[in-house]
C-alpha cells in the first residue's frame, strides 16, 4: 500500500493550487481520504480521538441496508415470476433463485447506478465550487433512493429526483449536516407529486402491464400493493362483498398474509418489503450505536397504539387490521428503521426523539388509513416529523432551560431570606 | 457518613501504560520556569529581573489586574531568563536551579485559629492564591470573591490518572491544616471533598463535605461534583483546588515555605517505566520521561492526554499538571482496508462500537495514537455527546450556542457550570472531529469580556 500512497503523493502536486489540475482537487482530495486515512494528528484539546468517523458511520448504515437490498432483488425476481404464473406460491423460496435474483439485478444494479452517479456528481461540483472537502452523507443516501422506488421506475425519473433531492433539500441549506428533510425521501416524495400517474396504482410488480397485455398475468395479481388494495376499502362497509373480498388477501392463507408480510414476499418497492430483511439491519444499528434505538422504538409503539385506536374505531375494514400486521406492511419498517433515524433531519435530544418517533409511527398509520389518496403514509409522516423535529428539540431545550432557572429562582430565595 | 453518588455517563479509556503505584524521586532539573498561559488569562507583570538571585518562595511576577496575586518561584537559584513570545507576551520565566533549596520564610498560624483576613493574605503573600480555580468561567479565582463553597476534588478519573493514595501518602497532615484554611475562606457552603467509594486515603479529614463518587471519567472532574451536589447558578461563585496545591496550602500556613512538591503520574504507551515521579513544580519534562528523549515518533502531554498540553523539547511539565504521558505520534496515512474506515478495526478504540473492539474484556488496554481518525465535519451524529457528559445540560445545543456567539443563549443553557476539561470526553468520541474545548473556551472567555 505504500507504492499506492508514493503514488498519490507524487501526483498531488499537479491538483494543488497552481497546478494544472487545481480544479479538480476536491476529486483528488476525496479519493485520498477515501483510501488512506490522513496523517493528521491532534493539535489542540484532547491527544487521541475516537477511531470512529463519519466514512466508518456510513458504512455501517450501508452494511445495514444489504439484507434489505439482496432480499428485494430476488423478491423483484420472484413477484415477477409469480405474476406470470412461472413459479407457485407452494414452490420454495429458493427455486429459480439465480434467475430471480437475475431478474431483480437487472432493474436495481441500474437504479444504483443512476442514483449514485447523479447525487455524487452533484456533490462533486457542489464541493469544488464551495472548496470544501466532499461529506459522505450521499454514500447512504443514494443507497436509500433505489430501495425506496418502484421496481419499473424510469432511470430519468431517478436521475431528476435524485438531483431535485440533492440539490432542493440538501446542498441549498449547505451540505451534509445542515439539512432539514431526509434527502432520499425528499427524491421519493419529489418523483410523487411531480408524476403521480406513473408512481400509483399498479406498478408495483415488474412488467405488470405487459404481462396483462399478454394475457400472461395471473389471477389475483393485479400490480397492486397491500396498501393499495386496503385503500379500496375506504368508505365501504366492514361487511360488504368488496371489503371481505380484499380482506381474505390478508387472511392466513392471503398473498398479504402477516407472514407473507413480515418475510417480504409481497410487491412493493425494492427495499421496503421485507420486515425481517430490515429488522436485520436495524439489529446492527442499534448493536453498534450507529441508529437511535429511541427513535425505532417510539416509532413503532407510536405506530401500533394509532394502530390500536382504529381498531377501536373499525368504522372499515383497513380500521379492522391488527396492528401487528399494519406495521409489517407498506413502507413502516423501513421508514422506522432507515429514514426516521437520520440523525440530521430527527430530533436531536433524547427526550425529543422518544416524542418524535412516537409522532412519526402514529402519523404514518393515521395518513394511510384516513387519506386513501396517500396510501404510502410513511413518507408524509416522516416528512412532516423531520420539519417538526427542531420544534420539538425547542421544547426540550426549554424545559432544561426552565429547570436551570427554577433552581437560580429558588437559591435567590434562600439567600434573601438568609439575609433578613 | 458520606453521600454516595453514581455517575453513569462517561467512559473509561483504557490506555496502554498505566502508572505503577510506586514513587521515586525524579532527577532535579537544572532548570524551573512557570508559564503563565498555566492560568488562563493572566498577564504578568515581572517583579524579579534576570540575574536577581531567588529563594524558593520570592516572587517571579504578580497578576498585572489583580496586583495583590503573586506568583513565587518554586525554587532557590537565579533567574536565567524571561522568554517572550510573539507581541513580547511572557511565555515562562525560567529560574536556573540550585542543587538544593533554600526557603523564604513566611509567617506561620494556626489554620482554625486564624481569621479569613488573616488566612487570605496569608495565602495571597504565600504565593498559593494562584492555584484557585473559580466556577464560572474556569479561570483563576479573584481574591475578592467570597465563594459560596470550595471544592476539592480527590482523585482523577482521567486516563493513566494518578493514584491518589501514592501521591498523598505522608502528606495528610498538611491537606488538613489546608483543609482547615478552606473553611474559612469559604462561604456558607463549606469545603467539599469529592472521593472514590471506599478511598482510605481521606478517611479521617475533618473539615469536610465528603461526598463518594462512583462511575467513569469525568466523575473525577470537579465540574462534575459540583454539578451532583450543589450546581452553580448565574451570580454565583465557587472556587476549586487541587489536593496537592490544598497539601501546599497546609505546609505554607503551618511550616512557613512554599513548597511546591508535585507527585506526577508519568505513564503511557511510550514510556519506558510508568510510575509517580516526585518533582518540585516548574520542572522540565524529560526528568519524567524515564530516560528517553524526545523524538517526533513520540507525544509529550503536560496533563491527562484529553485535555493537556503538548510539550515540546525543553520544555516543562505545567503548573497545575499532575500526569504526564508519553504518546505514540499517529502521522502514518492508514490504509482505508487495513487499518481505515474499511478494515476490520480489531486494534482501534470507540466507544461507539462501530469496531468489534467493544466487545474485548474491559480489562483489555490500548496504546492510541495521536492521529485524528478522520476529518472534520458538520454536525451529523447526535446522541454522541450526552453518552459521555454526566450534566443535566445539553451539550450540542450549548456548543452551537457559542459557535453562534449568542450569549444569552449560552447562559440559558448552563455554561456557567461547564469548564473545558468537561467537553474533553465528547471531544475524544466525536465523529465530526471537533474542536470542543476550543470552543467552549472562547464560549467561556467571550461571556466574561462581556460581563466585565
Amino acid at each position: 500500500m505504500k507504492a499506492l500512497h508514493q503514488l498519490l503523493d507524487r501526483v498531488r502536486p499537479n491538483f494543488q493550487e497552481g497546478g494544472k489540475l487545481s480544479r479538480f482537487w476536491v476529486v483528488y482530495d476525496a479519493l485520498e481520504t477515501f483510501a488512506f486515512t490522513p496523517g493528521h494528528v491532534t493539535h489542540k484539546g484532547t491527544h487521541i480521538r475516537d477511531g470512529i468517523d463519519l466514512k466508518r458511520t456510513m458504512f455501517i448504515v450501508i452494511l445495514a441496508l444489504v439484507p434489505a437490498l439482496l432480499f428485494g432483488t430476488w423478491n423483484q425476481g420472484h413477484q415477477y415470476l409469480l405474476s406470470i404464473g412461472e413459479i407457485s406460491t407452494s414452490d420454495p423460496y429458493l427455486f429459480r433463485i439465480w434467475e430471480k435474483l437475475g431478474i431483480g439485478a437487472i432493474k436495481v444494479l441500474p437504479l444504483i447506478v443512476v442514483s449514485y452517479g447523479v447525487g455524487l456528481g452533484i456533490e462533486f461540483l457542489f464541493a469544488g465550487m464551495r472548496k470544501h472537502a466532499i461529506n459522505e452523507g450521499f454514500l447512504v443516501s443514494g443507497m436509500l433512493i433505489p430501495l425506496i422506488m418502484p421496481v419499473d421506475v424510469p432511470l430519468w425519473m431517478v436521475a431528476i429526483a435524485t438531483a431535485f433531492a440533492v440539490v432542493i433539500a440538501k446542498e441549498v441549506f449547505g451540505g451534509t449536516g445542515m439539512n432539514i428533510l431526509n434527502v432520499a425521501l425528499t427524491a421519493r416524495a419529489f418523483l410523487f407529486f411531480a408524476y403521480p400517474k406513473q408512481m400509483s396504482g399498479e406498478i408495483w410488480i415488474h412488467n405488470v402491464e405487459a404481462s396483462k397485455a399478454d394475457g400472461l398475468l395471473v389471477d389475483g395479481y393485479t400490480g397492486a400493493t397491500a396498501l393499495g388494495e386496503l385503500a379500496g376499502t375506504v368508505g365501504k362497509a366492514v361487511d360488504s362483498p368488496e371489503a371481505a373480498a380484499v380482506m381474505s388477501k390478508f387472511g392466513p392463507d392471503g398473498m398479504f398474509s402477516w407472514m407473507n408480510a413480515f418475510l417480504g414476499t409481497i410487491p412493493g418497492s425494492i427495499g421496503e418489503t421485507s420486515s425481517l430483511a430490515i429488522l436485520l439491519g436495524a439489529a446492527l444499528l442499534i448493536w453498534t450505536g450507529i441508529g437511535s434505538w429511541r427513535i425505532m422504538l417510539s416509532f413503532l409503539l407510536g405506530g401500533l397504539g394509532m394502530a390500536f385506536v382504529f381498531n377501536l374505531a373499525a368504522a372499515n375494514a383497513y380500521m379492522t387490521l391488527p396492528p401487528l400486521h399494519q406495521v409489517v406492511l407498506g413502507g413502516f419498517m423501513f421508514g422506522m428503521v432507515f429514514m426516521a433515524t437520520d440523525p440530521v433531519s430527527a430530533a436531536q435530544t433524547d427526550m425529543g426523539k422518544w416524542i418524535y418517533g412516537f409522532i412519526g409511527g402514529a402519523l404514518s398509520i393515521l395518513i394511510r388509513v384516513v387519506n386513501p389518496a396517500y396510501p404510502e403514509g410513511v413518507m408524509m409522516a416522516i416528512l412532516f416529523i423531520n420539519v417538526i423535529a427542531p420544534l420539538i428539540d425547542h421544547f426540550v431545550v426549554q424545559a432544561n432551560v426552565s429547570r436551570r432557572e427554577k433552581r437560580w429562582l429558588a437559591a435567590q430565595k434562600i439567600s434573601t431570606s438568609t439575609a433578613n | 457518613m458520606s453521600r454516595t453518588i453514581r455517575i453513569r455517563k462517561g467512559a473509561d479509556i483504557r490506555l496502554q501504560g498505566r502508572p505503577a503505584a510506586q514513587v521515586v524521586d525524579a532527577q532535579r532539573s537544572a532548570v524551573y520556569a512557570i508559564q503563565p498561559s498555566d492560568f488562563h488569562g493572566v498577564i504578568p507583570k515581572m517583579e524579579a529581573r534576570p540575574g536577581d538571585r531567588l529563594q524558593a518562595g520570592d516572587v517571579l511576577f504578580r497578576d498585572k489586574e489583580k496586583p495583590e496575586v503573586v506568583y513565587l518561584s518554586p525554587v532557590s537559584g537565579v533567574l536565567k531568563e524571561v522568554v517572550r513570545g510573539a507581541k513580547r507576551r511572557i511565555l515562562a520565566v525560567e529560574v536556573e536551579a540550585d542543587a538544593t533549596d533554600t526557603f523564604r520564610s513566611f509567617p506561620t498560624l494556626d489554620p482554625q485559629r486564624a481569621s479569613r483576613e488573616e488566612i487570605l493574605a496569608a495565602v495571597l503573600q504565600g504565593g498559593l492564591f494562584p492555584f484557585f480555580e473559580q466556577r464560572p468561567f474556569a479561570v483563576p479565582a479573584n481574591p475578592a470573591d467570597r465563594p459560596r463553597a470550595i471544592y476539592i476534588s480527590g482523585f482523577s478519573s482521567a486516563p493513566l490518572a494518578p493514584d491518589m493514595g501514592t501521591v498523598l501518602a505522608g502528606r495528610m497532615e498538611d491537606f488538613q491544616a489546608g483543609v482547615w484554611a478552606l473553611g474559612k475562606l469559604a462561604g456558607e457552603g463549606g469545603v467539599h471533598l469529592g472521593v472514590r467509594p471506599g478511598d482510605s486515603v481521606y478517611a479521617g479529614v475533618k473539615g469536610v463535605e465528603v461526598t463518594a463518587f462512583e462511575g467513569p471519567h469525568p466523575a473525577g472532574n470537579v465540574g462534575v461534583q459540583i454539578h451532583w451536589t450543589h450546581p452553580v447558578n448565574k451570580g454565583e461563585v465557587i472556587w476549586t483546588m487541587h489536593p496537592e496545591d490544598v497539601v501546599a496550602l497546609g505546609h505554607l500556613l503551618t511550616h512557613g515555605h512554599y513548597r511546591m512538591d508535585r507527585v506526577v503520574a508519568a505513564g503511557g504507551s511510550e514510556h519506558p517505566s510508568p510510575q509517580h515521579y516526585r518533582v518540585r513544580m516548574g520542572s522540565r519534562a524529560d526528568v519524567l520521561m524515564g530516560g528517553a528523549a524526545y523524538s517526533d515518533r513520540v507525544r509529550v502531554v503536560s496533563g491527562d492526554v484529553l485535555s493537556g498540553t503538548q510539550v515540546q523539547a525543553g520544555g516543562y511539565l505545567g503548573a497545575k499538571h499532575h500526569q504526564l504521558a508519553m504518546l505514540p505520534e499517529g502521522r502514518d496515512p492508514k490504509f482505508l482496508l487495513t487499518e481505515g474506515w474499511l478494515s476490520p478495526g480489531l486494534n482501534k478504540f470507540s466507544l461507539s462500537r462501530a469496531f468489534p473492539t467493544w466487545l474485548l474484556p474491559k480489562s483489555k488496554e490500548f496504546a492510541l495514537d495521536t492521529n485524528n481518525n478522520g476529518e472534520h465535519r458538520a454536525f451529523v451524529v447526535s446522541g454522541q455527546y450526552e453518552a459521555v457528559f454526566p450534566f443535566d445540560i445539553l451539550p450540542v445545543h450549548l456548543v452551537k450556542s457559542i459557535l453562534a456567539n449568542d450569549i444569552d443563549g449560552m447562559e440559558r443553557l448552563g455554561i456557567y457550570e461547564v469548564a473545558p476539561e468537561d467537553f474533553a470526553l465528547c471531544e475524544f468520541s466525536c465523529t465530526s472531529k471537533m474542536e470542543l474545548q476550543h470552543i467552549v473556551r472562547e464560549g467561556l472567555d467571550l461571556l466574561q469580556n462581556e460581563l466585565g
